[in-house]
C-alpha cells in the first residue's frame, strides 16, 4: 500500500499504547485523491477526523449537530454534513473537501466567483457554502434563481452574505449552461 | 486575485471596489481560525456548564472521569487556587462597573450555563466522554430572571461601561405632550438575542518552556486578550503573545475575553502543555447577549406634524454582578428637531450573565422603538411616514446644539425613496395586494456614531518596492485587511500587490478592539499618517541621490503613483520608488505613526459625528397563514468616504439581514421557571437562511466630511442594521393594519 500516509494519534508519544477506553479502529480515508490511514475511536465524526487528525481545517465546525452546513464536504460527489457522520463509515469512499476544490493554483470557477462577488465576510461559512454549491449544481435540481436560495438554505451565513453567495452561484451556473458568458 | 487588482497600474485605490486581499485564503480553506492551530501533543479541554441559574455547588466528583486513560485533569473551583481576587485584574477594555465573572472562583452559581468545570484530555473524544462522567451536585437558591415581572425594580445607572453617555432630558416634555394636537403612546418589547458568529469561541494556547505562551484567540482585540491574560495569571507581556489573524464573525461577542481563553491558559500553565478549548454551539448561549428591553414611547405633534414633545423610557436587564449599559434612549433626542425631550434609561439586575454589546448596541434597540412610534404618529396625523421625517429634519444635533461634521440623511431619504418607488405607495393599510399576499411598504431612519479612537500603525518599505504595514487591529469579516491595503497603496502610490497589511498580533503597535464601527476611521487614519511619513523619508532620499531630478523640488510638487515619484510640472522627471531605496543603499525605511494629531481632536470636539441611513422595506404577508416575508429592501447610507464600495456593500447587506432577523426571527427564549435559555442551538434559535434573503439594494449617498479625519471615513459596521427592524415592522403594519410591538414579529402575532 504505497501512497498511504499513516497518521499518528496526536497527543500520543510514539510506541505508547493509544489512550482509549475501547479499541481504536483503522480507517482508510480517501481525501482529495490522497489516501490516509488513521486509527480512530469508532465514534470520531468525519468532521473531527478531518480537522483534528488530518489537519484539514478548511472544513469548518459551526454547530456539530447538522444545523448549519459549515462542515459540508462532498462524498462521492454528493454534499454531506461531515459532523453528522462517523469517519469509520467512509472507509475508502472518495471525499472532496475545500482543500481539494481548486486544481493546483487555479481556483475552481465558484471560488473565483465567490471572490469577485464578495460572497463572504468572515469566511467561516465559505468552505461549506462552496462545497454545498458544487454538490447542488451536480444534483441538477436548481432551475431558477429562487431554487438556488431554497436549495442552499442548509448553509447558514451569520455575516448575511446570502445575496452575494447567490449571485456567485448563479453566475457559474449560467456559465456552465452557456460557456460564452465566461 | 481578480484581474482588476493585478493589471491595473492606476494606484488610486480609495473608492474602488477591489476584491478582498484575503479572498483566496478564505475560499480555499487556508485562512486559519483560532481553533485550527494543531501541534503535536495538543491537549483538548471540554467545558461543563451549570444547569441551575443560582445557588451553590455542593459536591464535585471527578474520580470516574480521571480513571479514563488519557484524561489529564479536571479543573473546578475546588482545585483552582491562587488566582487574584481584585476585580481590576479581570477587567477588560469594555470596563463594566461591577465585578467581572471569574471562572472557578468559588462554588457560587450566578447564572444558568455558568462554566463550572474543565476536563482536559489527550483527545477531543476522550475529553468529551470524560466530561459526561463528572458528577456535580447543586443546591438551588431562589432566583429571578424575568424582566417583565420586575419592570418596577429598575434603577438609573450612575456610571456605565466604555462609551456610555448618560441620557439628558431637555425642555418640558410632559407639558408639551399634554398640549400636543396629536399624540401617540406605545410600548415595545424585544427578547434576548445571541450573537452566534458561525465560528465558535476557541483558544489554542501553545506552551513553551518557562510559561511562555502563544495564544490563538477568537477576539476582536488581541491586546484586550493579552492584557487580561497577563493580569489574571501574573505573566509578563513579553511572554504572552496573542494572535487572531482570522475571526469567524463576532458582532460584539469578541469585545470581552470569553471564558475559553481563561480556561485554556489556566490548563496550559498548570499542565505545562499546549491546550485548546473550543466551546460548543450550546455554550455560545452561555455568555453575553443583547439585553431584553421594554420601551415606552410618547410622541406629540402639532397639526402640521411638527414634533412638540418626545418621551422615551427604556428598561433593560443587567446581571447582578455587573452594570451593563447601552445608549438606548439617547437617539430619540438626536434624530429629529424637538425642544422638549424626556429620556429615561433604567436597569433591572437579574440572575443572568451580563449582557454584551451586539451589533449596534443600544441603537438597534432604541431606534427600533422610536421609528415604530414615528410611523404610528404619521398614521395618527394622517400623513405619509416619509413626509413626517422630512418635516422634522434637523441640520444640527439638537441634543448637543452643535453642527454635525457632516450629515446627508436628506439624500438618503430622497435616493432611497426614489429607488424604492415610495411615491407609488398607497397610504391606507391593507390597500396593496399581490394575489393572496398582502403587500406592505414601510420605512425608517437610522443613526449611529462615527467614532475615532487612538490607534497606531507601523510601516516598512524595502528596496524591492514592497511595503508592509501592521497594527494590532482585527478583521472580523469587515474588510480591514483590504481597506488598509488600499489606503497604504494609494498614499505611497504603490500597486496593491506590493502592499501587505498585517493585523491580529499583540506584538504589533497599538490599536483598540474592533468595535463600534471605529476601525476604518481610526486605524485607517493611522495607516495614512504612517505612509505619509514613509513618503517624506523616501522623498528625502530621492533628493539626495546622484543626479536627482528633485534637488530643488518640494514634496508638494511631486506625485507618488504607479510605483514612481514624478514631478508635477515635468512628467519626464520621474524615478521608481524602489530605485530610490536601491540607489540610496538603505536596507529599509521604517516608520511608526504617533497617536492622532491633537489639533484634529480639538476641532472634532466642536461637532457631532454620526452616520445616518434611510431604509425602505417591502413585505408580503400570506393572508391565510400569516407568514411574513421580506421581499425587497433599499438601504441608503450616509457614512462619509467609502473606501471600498464592494466590501462596504457587503457590510450593509449583512446589517440588513440582521435587521430582518431582529424583526422576524431572532429570539432566545428565557424560561423564567428554570432561569434558563431554552432554544440554545441553531435549529431552535432562528436566523435568516438563504430562502429568507430578499432583493437588497444598497446606496451610499455622497457625503464629504473634512472634520472627522483626513480620509473623511465614518465606519459602517453598525449603521446597516439600524432602522431595518423598524422599517420591517412598519411594513407589516401597512400590509396587515396590525401593530405588532413585541419582537420578533412571528405569524401568531399578526392575526
Ligand atoms: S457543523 Fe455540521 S452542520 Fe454545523
Ligand atoms: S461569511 Fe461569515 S458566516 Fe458566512
Amino acid at each position: 500500500m504505497e501512497n498511504i500516509a499513516e497518521i499518528k494519534q496526536p497527543g500520543i508519544a510514539q510506541g505508547q499504547q493509544p489512550a482509549s477506553e475501547g479499541q481504536l479502529l483503522p480507517v482508510q480515508l480517501n481525501i482529495n485523491g490522497k489516501n490516509y490511514l488513521l486509527h480512530l475511536e469508532p465514534w470520531t465524526s468525519l468532521l473531527d477526523a478531518l480537522r483534528e487528525y488530518l489537519d484539514l481545517t478548511g472544513t469548518k465546525k459551526g454547530c456539530d449537530h447538522g444545523q448549519c452546513g459549515a462542515c459540508t464536504i462532498l462524498a462521492d460527489g454528493k454534499r454531506i454534513n461531515s459532523c453528522l457522520t462517523l469517519a469509520v463509515m467512509y472507509d475508502g469512499i472518495p471525499l472532496t473537501t475545500i482543500e481539494g476544490v481548486a486544481e493546483g493554483d487555479t481556483l475552481h470557477p465558484l471560488q473565483q466567483a465567490f471572490i469577485d462577488h464578495d460572497a463572504f465576510q468572515c469566511g467561516y461559512c465559505t468552505p461549506g457554502q462552496i462545497c454545498s454549491a458544487i454538490g447542488m449544481m451536480k444534483e441538477g435540481r436548481a432551475q431558477s434563481s429562487n431554487d438556488i436560495h431554497e436549495l442552499m438554505s442548509g448553509n447558514l451565513c451569520r455575516c448575511g452574505a446570502y445575496s452575494n453567495i447567490h449571485d456567485a452561484i448563479e453566475q457559474v451556473m449560467e456559465e456552465n449552461i452557456n460557456p460564452e458568458k465566461k | 486575485m481578480n484581474a482588476s487588482n493585478t493589471t491595473n497600474t492606476d494606484t488610486s485605490y480609495i473608492g474602488r471596489p477591489v476584491n478582498r486581499v484575503d479572498g483566496v485564503l478564505k475560499v480555499t480553506g487556508k485562512a486559519q481560525y483560532a481553533g485550527e492551530y494543531n501541534t503535536s501533543g495538543l491537549l483538548h479541554g471540554i467545558v461543563i456548564c451549570s444547569p441551575i441559574p443560582r445557588g451553590k455547588i455542593t459536591s464535585v466528583s471527578t474520580s470516574d472521569a480521571l480513571k479514563v486513560k488519557g484524561v489529564k485533569k479536571v479543573f473546578t473551583h475546588e482545585n483552582v487556587k491562587g488566582l487574584p481576587w481584585f476585580d481590576l485584574s479581570y477587567k477588560d477594555m469594555e470596563l463594566l462597573p461591577g465585578s467581572p465573572f471569574r471562572p472557578f472562583y468559588s462554588n457560587e452559581i450566578l447564572f444558568s450555563q455558568q462554566p463550572v468545570a474543565l476536563v482536559v484530555a489527550e483527545s477531543l473524544e476522550l475529553a468529551r466522554y470524560a466530561s459526561t462522567l463528572v458528577r456535580i451536585q447543586y443546591e438551588t437558591a431562589e432566583f429571578e430572571t424575568s424582566l417583565e415581572r420586575n419592570l418596577k425594580k429598575g434603577f438609573t445607572p450612575r456610571r456605565g461601561k466604555t462609551g456610555y453617555e448618560k441620557p439628558k432630558s431637555r425642555g418640558k416634555a410632559e407639558r408639551a405632550l399634554k398640549k400636543a394636537d396629536v399624540k401617540v403612546e406605545a410600548a415595545y418589547f424585544h427578547g434576548a438575542e445571541h450573537h452566534n458568529p458561525m465560528e465558535m469561541f476557541s483558544s489554542t494556547v501553545l506552551y513553551e518552556n518557562d510559561d511562555k505562551l502563544t495564544i490563538y484567540d477568537k477576539t476582536q482585540g488581541v491586546l484586550n486578550s493579552q492584557s487580561y491574560v497577563t493580569r489574571v495569571f501574573g505573566l509578563k507581556s513579553k511572554n504572552v503573545r496573542v494572535l487572531s489573524p482570522f475571526v469567524g464573525g463576532a458582532f460584539g461577542s469578541g469585545l470581552r475575553p470569553q471564558y475559553q481563553l481563561f480556561m485554556s491558559v489556566l490548563a496550559a500553565l498548570d499542565l505545562k502543555q499546549s491546550v485548546r478549548v473550543t466551546l460548543t454551539r450550546q455554550q455560545m448561549f452561555s455568555f453575553g447577549h443583547r439585553p431584553i428591553t421594554w420601551q415606552k414611547l410618547e410622541l406629540g405633534a402639532n397639526k402640521e406634524g411638527r414634533l412638540m414633545g418626545i418621551s422615551h423610557t427604556a428598561i433593560s436587564e443587567t446581571s447582578r454582578f455587573e452594570t451593563y449599559t447601552e445608549n438606548v434612549v439617547n437617539w430619540s433626542g438626536r434624530l429629529y428637531e424637538c425642544e422638549n425631550v424626556r429620556l429615561d434609561y433604567q436597569l433591572v439586575p437579574l440572575d443572568v450573565n451580563s449582557p454584551l454589546d451586539m451589533r449596534a448596541p443600544g441603537a438597534a434597540t432604541g431606534v427600533l422603538a422610536l421609528e415604530c412610534a414615528m410611523d404610528e404618529l404619521a398614521y395618527a396625523l394622517n400623513i405619509d411616514p416619509l413626509e413626517l421625517r422630512l418635516k422634522n429634519y434637523t441640520e444640527i444635533d439638537p441634543a448637543m446644539k452643535r453642527a454635525f461634521s457632516s450629515k446627508n440623511l436628506m439624500d438618503c431619504y430622497k435616493q432611497g425613496a426614489e429607488h424604492f418607488g415610495w411615491e407609488k405607495r398607497s397610504y391606507q393599510p391593507r390597500s396593496m395586494k399581490d394575489g393572496k399576499h398582502l403587500i406592505g411598504w414601510g420605512m425608517s431612519s437610522g443613526m449611529w456614531d462615527a467614532m475615532m479612537m487612538p490607534a497606531r500603525a507601523k510601516a516598512r518599505l524595502t528596496p524591492d518596492g514592497k511595503l508592509t504595514v501592521s497594527s494590532a487591529t482585527a478583521d472580523i469579516g469587515t474588510g480591514t485587511y483590504t481597506i488598509m491595503t488600499q489606503i497604504a497603496a494609494e498614499t505611497l502610490g504603490l500597486p496593491l500587490n506590493d502592499v501587505t497589511f498585517m493585523l491580529g498580533d499583540s506584538s504589533f503597535v497599538f490599536a483598540p478592539f474592533e468595535g463600534g464601527s471605529s476601525t476604518a476611521a481610526s486605524v485607517g487614519t493611522a495607516v495614512l499618517y504612517v505612509c505619509q511619513n514613509i513618503k517624506e523619508e523616501v522623498f528625502k532620499l530621492a533628493q539626495k541621490i546622484d543626479g536627482s531630478p528633485f534637488h530643488n523640488t518640494s514634496i508638494e510638487k511631486v506625485v507618488f503613483a504607479n510605483g514612481y515619484i514624478t514631478s508635477e510640472d515635468d512628467p519626464q522627471q520621474t524615478i521608481a520608488i524602489a530605485e530610490v531605496l536601491q540607489r540610496s543603499g538603505v536596507k529599509f525605511i521604517e516608520e511608526k505613526s504617533t497617536d492622532l494629531k491633537l489639533k484634529n481632536l480639538i476641532k472634532q470636539g466642536k461637532y457631532s459625528r454620526n452616520t445616518h441611513s434611510a431604509v425602505f422595506v417591502e413585505v408580503k404577508v400570506d393572508e391565510d397563514l400569516g407568514m411574513i416575508s421580506v421581499t425587497r429592501v433599499v438601504s441608503a447610507v450616509a457614512a462619509g468616504t467609502i473606501i471600498n464600495p464592494k466590501t462596504s456593500r457587503s457590510q450593509v447587506l449583512g446589517g440588513v439581514i440582521w435587521g430582518i432577523s431582529m424583526a422576524l426571527h431572532e429570539d432566545t427564549f428565557l424560561d423564567n421557571n428554570l432561569g434558563r435559555f431554552m432554544n440554545h442551538d441553531l435549529a431552535e434559535y432562528h436566523i435568516p437562511v438563504h430562502a429568507d434573503n430578499p432583493e437588497i439594494e444598497v446606496i451610499f449617498v455622497r457625503e464629504k466630511d473634512e472634520i472627522i479625519n483626513p480620509l473623511g471615513v465614518k465606519g459602517l459596521g453598525e449603521i446597516g442594521i439600524i432602522g431595518v427592524a423598524s422599517a420591517v415592522a412598519n411594513a407589516v403594519f401597512h400590509a396587515t393594519g396590525k401593530r405588532v410591538r413585541e419582537f420578533p414579529i412571528t405569524l401568531d402575532k399578526v392575526f
